[in-house]
């Protein structure tokens, strides 16, 4: 769920997301879900000639399941708060 | 409005219902056709759905009917802009004539991802993807 909460504080942000079928795009996060699938607006794909069916998509909607890396903009993510969360969740497992 | 909508599947497929749209499934094909219906697995039902193949800047099309996409196939759903639509840098030929192409890319891109696989679990201790039929 941590995670989850991570990508809802970078809502309109731009972000990279690479997929397994090695597609890269660009675009503003528009909204993700627990499943963590994401919602793209004005996309920009990477190496368009490679990729011809994207020239006319301009938001699309990618499952979480075939996400690879998702790029996010570092000056938006507080990596010690991140730290710190990460390990409250952590401990919080133990104790269940 | 669309702060009112949670975040879920359902709240950010919800305005894409009976408009074109592209789904790309993971075994690499491409369809085309109007969502009337999804669920929070992003199952989909397309209707009026074309299958298209591309090969540099020719692509072609060919009708398929009415699909119910099971969610794990789907890797994008994306919207079809109808104004750049008309834009697209490409020709359309028959489906015949791309079709061997398109074989012949498709089984390309196979062995070439079998040689990778091979090389990373051989040689770089990568772990193998897709056992259980979920990989690319």
């Amino acid at each position: 769920m941590l995670i989850f909460s991570v990508f809802k504080t970078l809502t309109d942000q731009t972000v990279t997301v690479e997929l397994k079928n090695d597609l890269s795009i660009t675009g503003v996060l528009k909204s993700v879900d627990q499943f963590l699938n994401i919602r793209l607006d004005s996309i920009k794909v990477l190496d368009e000639a490679r990729h011809p069916h994207m020239i006319a998509v301009k938001n699309c909607f990618i499952r979480g399941s075939v996400v690879r890396y998702v790029q996010l903009p570092a000056e938006n993510v507080d990596t010690q708060l991140l730290e710190d969360a990460t390990r409250r969740e952590a401990a919080s497992q133990v104790k269940r | 409005m669309d702060s009112l909508i949670p975040f879920t599947t359902s709240g950010s497929l919800v305005d894409c219902v009976d408009r074109k749209m592209l789904v790309v499934l993971r075994d690499g094909r491409k369809l085309q056709g109007v969502l009337r219906s999804y669920d929070q697995f992003a199952n989909l039902v397309l209707e009026d759905t074309v299958e298209r193949i591309y090969h540099q800047d020719v692509f072609a099309e060919l009708h398929r009917g009415l699909f119910l996409i099971r969610g794990e196939n789907v890797v994008l759903l994306g919207e079809i802009d109808l104004d750049q639509e008309d834009e697209v840098p490409l020709r359309q030929v028959e489906w015949s004539v791309l079709e061997a192409y398109h074989k012949k890319e498709v089984a390309d891109r196979k062995h070439r991802d079998e040689a990778k696989a091979q090389v990373l679990f051989e040689r770089k201790g990568f772990c193998k993807e897709g056992g259980e039929g979920d990989g690319y």
